[in-house]
């Protein structure tokens, strides 16, 4: 039990270590990243000038006025920090392919928790190196805010956060491990990022979409990856609401954990490595 | 001279034909790309109409409503496919021909280089995107009502390759600096992060910041001028609202020529800078 901590812990620190060799690089990447922002608030200002001229009374859109909107994005850069696994499922995916896989199979470690803990590092790091860009672009944005949200809505923004990146991790492995019966997943993937990116509320807050898209939208997993968090933090989502949310989104995580686990064990049983 | 021109064009010809013969031999591939990236443009012409479900126009008082807006984004997309398909995928190799030491065989060549690393490869699937700005573009003029005169017809093709030129000379400018960096894995987003502003009519930025971002982006990197100017000349022919809706055509063939010039200068000198990476 001690010597499996141990190996984990290994891993962990190695992955730190790796990842910080281009810190300053990464900041100022983490920093550009913002950049896009400042078009969506001119943008919403100018969609928001439109509305309040035409007058027909309210000037909200699905109950988020011009600055919920803004902060509703910054917070969906927070969420994809946390959800966003850049690389997982087609590097799974290539593994299998050239059969690098081999390397997970003949050692004694899990591959799943070794992915994941290596995804963990990076994300501690990127958290570490990122979090001086996101103080100060959410400093000068802090306009946008009305202001911190109470304790336990504070508190259902981090588990939700957490799960986001646990969910995350868990759709793109399933997704990667594909691999296993396809070879080739890109396409398989391209869906999943274009779906991903429009229906996870990335784009614009799923609130906006109509009718049955809307119904649709909030039965799949896709918004815990980044509406969700960000609603939470603004109390777009409260009291039962907000409980019957948390609990779909911990279901979600604990549904896909258990795929990936399956995925894993059908997937290894078909695989065969030729060669050295 | 012309003498020169025909045959630079054939050189051109030739690229292209090669590069279809290329992407016929992975045809599938080809099939998905086109696929893909036409998903991304419907994709994002959804947002837009999601949004018009909410608003009358962007910005008051700008003209820019729902059918205007889309003639906007169909300008954008005829640009935007036109410097995906010739220029992209070659200033994305610059980068790897620098640090390979393989630019050496370019320059070896009885060709100009710019012309030959500009042009080799021809991406045919992104001029998908171009019949969807096309469809896209008839559908807004059929919903408008709107018949283009004889001006526009004839300016229209000329802004849209003042726009293609502007957008070139900033991005082989960029992949020209990879000599000096060694390598340069970022220009795709310093190229995403700059063109991102031209995605919306200009009127958007107002205000005390919006104004001087305005100016830098229309007359400093005149990426502004980019889409604004050829959308502009369709949505709102006749009555020019302001100085700078009377200046803005004249300055955009200027800063084309700027920019073409100022690019062909950093080309240059990158070249002079080059020093071949094998022995």
């Amino acid at each position: 039990m001690l010597a499996r901590a141990a190996t984990w812990w290994t891993v962990l620190r190695i992955s730190i270590e790796e990842r910080l060799v281009y810190r300053g690089d990464f900041a100022l990447g983490t920093l550009m990243r913002f950049l896009p922002i400042v078009t969506q608030i001119f943008l919403w200002a100018a969609v928001y000038e439109a509305i309040e001229a035409a007058g027909s009374g309210s000037t909200r859109i699905v109950g988020y006025s011009y600055r919920d909107m803004i902060a509703y994005y910054l917070l969906t850069m927070v969420s994809r920090v946390f959800s966003s696994m850049p690389g997982l499922a087609s590097g799974i995916a290539r593994d299998i392919r050239n059969g690098t896989i081999k390397k997970y199979l003949v050692q004694p470690i899990d591959m799943l928790g070794f992915l994941l803990l290596y995804r963990l590092a990076h994300k501690l790091v990127y958290y570490t190196v990122a979090a001086a860009p996101f103080a100060l672009v959410f400093f000068l944005c802090r306009g946008y805010f009305a202001g911190w949200p109470d304790g336990s809505t504070m508190l259902a923004f981090i588990a939700s956060l957490a799960m986001a990146f646990l969910l995350g991790f868990y759709i793109e492995a399933t997704l990667g491990m594909m691999g296993f019966w396809f070879l080739e997943v890109n396409s398989l993937l391209f869906v999943y990022m274009l779906f991903s990116f429009f229906f996870s509320g990335h784009m614009f807050p799923i609130d906006m979409l109509p009718g049955a898209w809307g119904q649709i939208v909030k039965q799949i997993p896709l918004q815990y990856l980044a509406y969700f968090p960000a609603a939470v933090f603004l109390g777009k989502v409260t009291g039962p609401e907000l409980y019957w949310g948390l609990w779909t989104q911990f279901g979600w995580t604990v549904l896909f954990i258990v795929l990936s686990r399956v995925v894993f064990h059908l997937g290894t049983r078909r695989y065969s490595g030729y060669g050295g | 001279m012309m003498n020169t021109l025909t045959s630079y064009f054939r050189v051109f010809l030739t690229f292209a034909r090669n590069s279809l013969v290329r992407d016929m031999t992975f045809r599938t591939n080809f099939l998905i790309d086109l696929i893909s990236s036409t998903a991304w443009v419907l994709m994002n012409v959804a947002f837009y109409t999601l949004i018009f479900r909410y608003t009358p126009a962007i910005g008051a008082n700008t003209g820019w409503e729902k059918y205007q807006f889309f003639l906007f984004l169909a300008t954008s997309l005829l640009i935007n496919s036109l410097v995906h398909a010739l220029f992209m995928t070659n200033a994305d190799d610059l980068s790897e021909l620098v640090r390979t030491g393989s630019l050496d065989f370019a320059l070896l060549k009885p060709i100009d280089t710019q012309f030959l690393v500009s042009l080799v490869r021809v991406e045919w699937s992104a001029l998908g995107n171009f019949f969807v700005g096309l469809a896209l573009m008839g559908y807004a003029m059929y919903k408008l009502q709107y018949v283009p005169g004889v001006a526009q017809i004839v300016l229209y093709p000329v802004y849209v390759l003042c726009g293609v030129a502007i957008y070139y000379s900033l991005m082989i400018a960029l992949a020209a600096t990879s000599v000096w960096l060694g390598r340069n894995l970022t220009l795709f987003d310093f190229w995403f992060y700059i063109t991102n502003f031209s995605r919306y009519p200009m009127e958007i930025y107002q205000g005390p910041w919006g104004t001087p971002l305005r100016r830098l982006f229309t007359f400093c990197i005149p990426v502004l001028v980019v889409v604004n100017v050829p959308a502009r000349l369709l949505v709102r022919p006749i009555n020019p609202q302001s100085l700078e809706d009377w200046i803005l055509p004249g300055f955009a063939i200027l800063a084309t020529i700027g920019s073409l010039a100022g690019s062909r200068w950093v080309f240059q000198r990158a070249l002079w800078s080059y020093r071949s990476a094998s022995s």
